[in-house]
């Protein structure tokens, strides 16, 4: 489609790992980490425009969300479906794909591990699992269609997981309305709200020793992707069809198998992040919840620079930060919105490292520049 | 466009001709609702109809733009926020594209000069907007209200009056903006080096176009388009809304690729999307039908992908777009 000169720059593999971070090469966290610094910068600023005091806003911000036990509880919390959501767009992105549908993959996710959790009745041990994979694999099937799409009719994945993020919004709205399939009778549910019944105790996802356990979950989710895409064949596969699909089909991959496999473990992923909010957290499903959190999962992988490892500490910052929004908020009336500008230029700063090495006059070379964009057409 | 290009005509002249019976079979059975839905088809396909130029105008000159969504937010935001101050209906729109063309500039500063991946200079387009537009809004505040024009004469008449002709001013701007577009584009020397600059910017340069500019300049003007289309959403809802657009620019997108890139793509392609949002809430409002209101939401999505699956593969964007512009040499 004459466009084809453009995937090359579309992957990078950078080996990398426990040992690699523990040996305490950071160099690649360089941009990452200023990038930070400059959107708190930045936001400070908008603070002052405002007439609050950046210290105390950020002070609040900081107690907010490590303050004590419960605080932190609360930052795990939150970065759990952040972790999933970097995941998702971090997979995604190594096979050379742009997952921008994480907004529905969540949705489907929460709301068929709310189906699971009320419906059935079995032992916690079993119960949990098993809504986690239902609500995995509602979404799985949506990013194999995303994945299929691609490989054989040439549809964008950026354009089609839009869209399915309107059909999915669509579409959990109906199953939890008042009048859809699972909707909360109004027996159990005086104010006609749509949402679905409360989950079975066995399907809640405990707290253990205060922390919760969904979190845990996210990060082994982490450590598993890091496995499979740097241990394992099908990781290279991947790797190497987002290096560039034309040298991996060549070289005997079947470009069209890995693109449906890697679509559907990122949704995959993202599913579980909204499986893990509606069992660990808020305790069934009720549309709309969670909205912008497909974004959220561009700015954590980036900011990741692609690295599974990576993307806890990554959520781990955004998640502290929207915990601590409402003493922020409290303490110094900032609107807590102020984290999602502070975000955009976050993420403009770790997606521009020029600009970056501009300001600070770095030499150029030892960052790659993210170069995703491959064409609507396919 | 060549082998097939009659046999194509055909079929478009063949699908309008069925649609243009069915409207008339309709108005016949019941012509008030008929008139109230196509009336409501226009005015929800102005925005995106204005919005998808945006995108085509972007990536005809080589740039993808999923930022359009962030830029009419803003526009919509600075546009109530200057006419709220101000009192005056036309303070708030030049403030609403100036809002507009300064995410092209920076659009074009990124995508162009930083050389960043288009897709994730619109995200930061997107998320910002959303940021701002919420952090800096005022609640309680209002706006004055667009006035209502009708064609005198031209609005009485059967069948199209009420949809032609009796809108809000830039629901008139957005039936002819496709138009303007279409000539701009491919009649004008403008036109014909934007396209140059989308398919094939080494030739362009070669022949003295200069890129970097045509592309800041076109973005800019593209963003303004956005702009209008904000400015439509404050129109029909009178007031700000936090995220108001609500993916509309999104859909702005998938209206410009069932469109093919061509203006009057673009036009038909809102119209269908348009139609579908009108019909959704002519249903709710009526509750005719026993079918829930979700899924005539989810059918101009489900319908934009299989256009895709079906004409995916030769649909084709400009050559150039989605790409860093190096200059040789």
């Amino acid at each position: 489609m004459g466009r084809d000169q453009n995937d090359e720059g579309s992957g990078h593999a950078r080996p990398s790992g426990f040992a690699a971070v523990a040996l305490g090469r950071l160099r690649p966290a360089t941009i990452p980490l200023l990038a930070v610094v400059l959107g708190v910068i930045l936001g400070a600023v908008l603070m002052v425009s405002v007439g609050a005091n950046p210290f105390d806003a950020y002070g609040a911000m900081l107690e907010g969300a490590l303050g004590g036990n419960d605080q932190f509880g609360r930052t795990l919390e939150k970065a759990t479906p952040l972790v999933m959501g970097g995941l998702a767009v971090a997979f995604a992105f190594k096979a050379g794909l742009f997952n921008i549908g994480g907004q529905g993959q969540l949705l489907l996710g929460a709301s068929f591990a709310a189906w699971a959790g009320f419906t059935f009745d079995m032992p916690a041990i079993i119960h949990i699992p098993f809504a986690l994979l239902v609500g995995g694999l509602a979404a799985a099937l949506l990013g194999g269609l995303v994945g299929y799409l691609k490989a054989y009719r040439g549809t964008h994945e950026v354009i089609s997981t839009i869209m399915l993020n309107f059909v999915a919004a669509n579409l959990t709205d109906w199953l939890a309305s008042l009048d859809g399939p699972w909707g909360d009778p109004v027996a159990t549910n005086p104010s006609r709200l749509a949402r679905t019944p409360l989950v079975n105790g066995s399907a809640e996802i405990p707290h253990v020793g205060g922390l919760p356990l969904g979190f845990l979950v996210a990060v082994a989710a982490a450590i598993v992707c890091w496995w499979l895409l740097e241990r394992t064949t099908t990781g290279f596969e991947i790797r190497t069809v987002g290096a560039n699909r034309h040298a991996a089909k060549y070289a005997g991959i079947r470009v069209a198998r890995v693109t449906i496999l890697a679509m559907a473990i990122s949704a995959f992923l993202a599913g579980v992040g909204g499986s893990i909010e509606t069992l660990g957290v808020v305790g069934r499903f009720e549309p709309g919840f969670n909205a912008g959190l497909g974004f959220d999962g561009i700015t954590i992988a980036l900011l990741a620079r692609t690295n599974p490892l990576a993307v806890v500490p990554a959520a781990l910052l955004l998640g502290g930060m929207d915990a601590g929004a409402s003493l922020m908020q409290a303490r110094t009336s900032v609107e807590p919105e102020i984290i999602s500008i502070i975000q955009a230029f976050i993420l403009f700063f770790v997606a521009a490292p020029i600009a970056v090495r501009w300001i600070l006059r770095r030499r150029a070379g030892d960052d790659e520049p993210l170069q995703l964009t491959t064409g609507w057409g396919g | 466009m060549s082998y097939e290009w009659t046999r194509k005509r055909l079929l478009l002249l063949a699908i309008g001709i069925v649609l243009l019976i069915a409207w008339i079979l309709a108005y016949r059975w019941d012509s008030g609702q008929t008139t109230a839905v196509a009336s409501r088809t226009v005015r929800a396909a102005a925005p995106l109809m204005l919005g998808a130029l945006c995108g085509v105008i972007g990536e005809r000159s080589g740039v993808f733009n999923i930022g359009i969504e962030g830029q009419m937010l803003f526009a919509a935001f600075t546009g109530f926020m200057a006419a709220s101050y101000s009192g005056s209906l036309l303070v708030g729109m030049a403030a609403g594209l100036v809002g507009a063309m300064v995410l092209g500039l920076f659009l074009a500063w990124t995508a162009v000069t930083l050389k960043m991946d288009q897709i994730i200079a619109g995200t930061v387009i997107n998320i910002f907007a959303l940021g701002a537009t919420t952090f800096y809004y005022v609640q309680g505040r209002t706006m004055p209200a667009f006035p209502e024009w009708s064609v005198p004469g031209l609005s009485e008449l059967p069948l199209v009056g009420k949809m032609l002709f009796q809108h809000g001013p830039l629901t008139f701007l957005a039936l002819v903006a496709p138009f303007i577009v279409y000539v701009a584009l491919f009649k004008t020397r403008w036109g014909l080096r934007t396209r140059a600059v989308g398919e094939h910017p080494g030739a362009a340069d070669a022949v003295g176009v200069n890129v970097i500019k045509k592309r800041y300049i076109n973005l800019i003007i593209a963003a303004a388009l956005a702009g209008f289309a904000g400015l439509h959403l404050l129109q029909s809802a009178s007031a700000f809304n936090r995220g108001m657009t609500n993916g509309a620019g999104f859909i702005a997108l998938a209206v410009m690729i069932i469109g093919r890139w061509h203006p009057f793509g673009a036009f038909a392609g809102a119209l269908l999307f348009g139609f579908f949002i009108a019909l959704q809430s002519q249903l709710q409002f009526n509750q005719a039908l026993d079918i829930p209101p979700q899924f005539f939401g989810m059918i101009p999505y489900v319908l934009t992908i299989v256009v895709l699956a079906v004409a995916g593969l030769n649909a084709r964007p400009p050559a150039a777009g989605g790409q860093v512009y190096e200059k040789e040499g």
